[in-house]
């Protein structure tokens, strides 16, 4: 019974949980309720995984309205992957979420917090499950706009203009895809992703389905921010509170590329992208974001931002394997798309364990707390290798295969952009440890300031350990990869 | 001339696009950015709205001797993305208020010069 209803159940039960939530009294109730949604989604999305690993598809249809007039939940291993990353996420969050909230938001919101966190998931969750197209987009709108509440509860005023700031280009990013949602729809009178990507061949030469790729692709280049629509993201990392921070960057972004990969591959096909500029613009903005912005990052004063350019740098690698079009490309795509949750989460999870202690994320206050916070430090250290990809971690998989896509497609200039990015990230990843070891520490620092709460340690290092994990163990994430990219690109060896 | 008279609510729906983005990339007041961005999903939704027209079609209301009708799924959809616009406005506004509270201006130029951020 739950089996056979596991799709919808992974959207509704988050969906439930978040006005129950938001009636509860007390905020450590409220946080116990999200916790035990957070663990029951990703149990849910695990046993999701393992029944499409094979290869095959799950079709839900929703009220038992056949598609393509019913919406239809379609499952296979690129979605399960990507649920996977966001249920995840979400389960080791929470259980950090209680000291880091109870220190950040008043009291009297914290059940509100964690309603419009639950709403986040939700929306973050749908996404990934639904095959219409047009779900998308509401899906897409309760993710966005719980998460521009969440960031608006940040402790400095900057954390409202942030917030604002992403609503004006985020709804801006949404409505593009609506549009472009609207043309196809015209042109085709389907909303189903999978009936559209049979429809659509008679008609790619119609000049609205080029329009409508055209905003489709804007508004989510927007939501994921590729360079140099990420005018958004540094402020909302920054100023959000650590563990919005920590949950934005390991999940929103991955969601807004995975339904790009969705769209360009499932939808359209990767023929007509090649008929269009669309994929060397990838590449060539892919190229010039990894650059600029590892560059941007190594400028930063504050930690949170100093990552939050990196996030942006690292989107550049993602996005750089849909350029490619090619099977190890793809694979090297939702290779990292997984990898990099996990090292942003814990690296993002560390500062705001120093956050925590010393209510400030700027590098200069960071100065010698290495010593007083042995875990965190080494938590940032191994974080920061896998940000790198020295070989052990888990971001070392993730370069290998997209550096062996570059070297498939003769393209030598990405294979040096990837390896200087990688030397810049070196520099950035330095800064920090520079600081929090090498720095003299402040005198006010040096006495008060003890280890982190073991509420905040744990889940940043199970974190932290899966970084280690997954850099030896590449069934999971390779093997599903190889699975998605089968079904994503069909007919290709 | 018929491309223009044929097709005049597409028409409509470009230069209300254009008038609402353009507000919402030029003001500087927060309010009018919001409304600007108002404007903007309007005209979206007259876009959904024209869509649904088939030619010489029926409303959509089942009656006898009629065999064509118009789509009304189109309309259901931009129920959908009216509440979104609404909630949305409804969350911007409430963020200029405490913006106001925060920063004392919802002018950008101020904003920015109080803290750098916008």
């Amino acid at each position: 019974m739950i089996d056979a209803h596991l799709s919808l159940l992974i959207v509704v039960v988050p969906l439930i949980a978040a006005p129950i939530i938001a009636a509860l009294p007390s905020g450590r109730f409220a946080w116990a309720v999200s916790t035990a949604t957070g663990f029951a989604t990703f149990a849910m999305a695990s046993l999701q995984l393992v029944n499409v690993s094979t290869g095959n598809v799950i079709s839900y249809e929703l009220g038992g309205w056949a598609p393509p007039w019913g919406i239809e939940y379609r499952i296979d291993a690129a979605n399960a992957l990507v649920a996977l990353i966001v249920a995840g996420i979400a389960a080791v969050t929470l259980p950090y979420a209680l000291r880091s909230v109870e220190k950040e938001i008043t009291p009297k919101l914290q059940p509100l917090f964690y309603s419009a966190f639950m709403l986040c998931l939700t929306g973050l969750l749908g996404i990934t499950q639904t095959g219409d197209i047009f779900n998308v987009f509401v899906f897409l709108e309760i993710s966005s706009l719980s998460t521009y509440a969440l960031i608006s509860m940040g402790r400095k005023r900057q954390a409202l203009t942030a917030a604002y700031q992403y609503l004006i280009m985020g709804t801006i990013g949404a409505t593009f895809f609506l549009i472009g949602v609207g043309l196809l729809y015209a042109m085709t009178g389907s909303l189903n992703m999978n009936d559209l990507s049979q429809r659509l061949p008679t008609i790619v030469e119609h000049r609205t389905i080029q329009t409508a790729f055209a905003f489709i692709m804007i508004g989510f280049a927007l939501k994921l921010a590729l360079f140099p629509l990420h005018l958004w993201l540094p402020n909302a990392y920054t100023y959000a509170p650590s563990v919005i921070t920590v949950f934005l960057a390991a999940t929103a972004t991955k969601v807004a590329v995975y339904v790009m990969l969705r769209v360009i591959f499932s939808v359209f096909g990767f023929s007509f992208i090649e008929g269009t500029p669309t994929d060397e613009l990838f590449i060539l903005l892919c190229i010039a974001g990894i650059l600029l912005m590892s560059f941007y990052a190594i400028k930063q004063l504050d930690s949170k931002r100093l990552l939050a350019y990196s996030s942006v740098a690292q989107i550049g690698y993602m996005m750089l394997g849909i350029g490619f079009g090619s099977v190890l490309g793809l694979t090297a795509t939702l290779v990292h798309l997984f990898n990099h949750a996990l090292m942003k989460g814990a690296l993002f999870m560390a500062i705001g364990a120093i956050v925590y202690r010393i209510g400030s994320s700027r590098i200069e206050d960071m100065a010698g707390l290495g010593k007083h916070m042995p875990w965190t430090f080494a938590a940032i250290i191994i974080g920061g290798l896998s940000l790198i990809g020295v070989p052990g971690t888990a971001g070392f998989i993730s370069k290998w295969y997209l550096v062996l896509a570059a070297i498939e497609q003769q393209n030598w200039l990405v294979v040096a952009v990837i390896l200087i990015g990688s030397l810049l990230a070196v520099i950035y990843v330095w800064k920090l440890v520079e600081a929090l070891y090498f720095s003299p520490a402040t005198e006010t620092a040096s006495t008060a300031i003890k280890e982190a709460p073991l509420m905040l340690l744990v889940p940043t290092w199970i974190l932290v350990l899966a970084n280690i994990y997954f850099g030896f163990n590449t069934e999971i994430t390779v093997g599903t990869a190889e699975q998605a990219v089968k079904l994503l690109l069909p007919g290709v060896k | 001339m018929e491309l223009i008279i044929g097709h005049y609510n597409y028409w409509l729906v470009i230069i209300i696009m254009m008038a609402g983005f353009y507000t919402v990339i030029s003001q500087g007041n927060l309010i009018k950015k919001i409304a600007g961005l108002n404007i903007f999903q309007v005209s979206v939704f007259m876009l959904y709205i024209s869509i649904g027209n088939v030619k010489d079609g029926a409303a959509p209301i089942i009656e006898q001797g009629i065999e064509l009708y118009s789509n009304p799924l189109p309309h259901v959809l931009i129920l959908t993305a009216i509440v979104v616009g609404v909630a949305t406005t409804a969350l911007g506004l409430a963020l200029v208020v405490r913006i106001k509270e925060a920063y004392g201006s919802i002018e950008e130029d101020d904003i920015h010069n109080q803290d750098h951020s916008l």
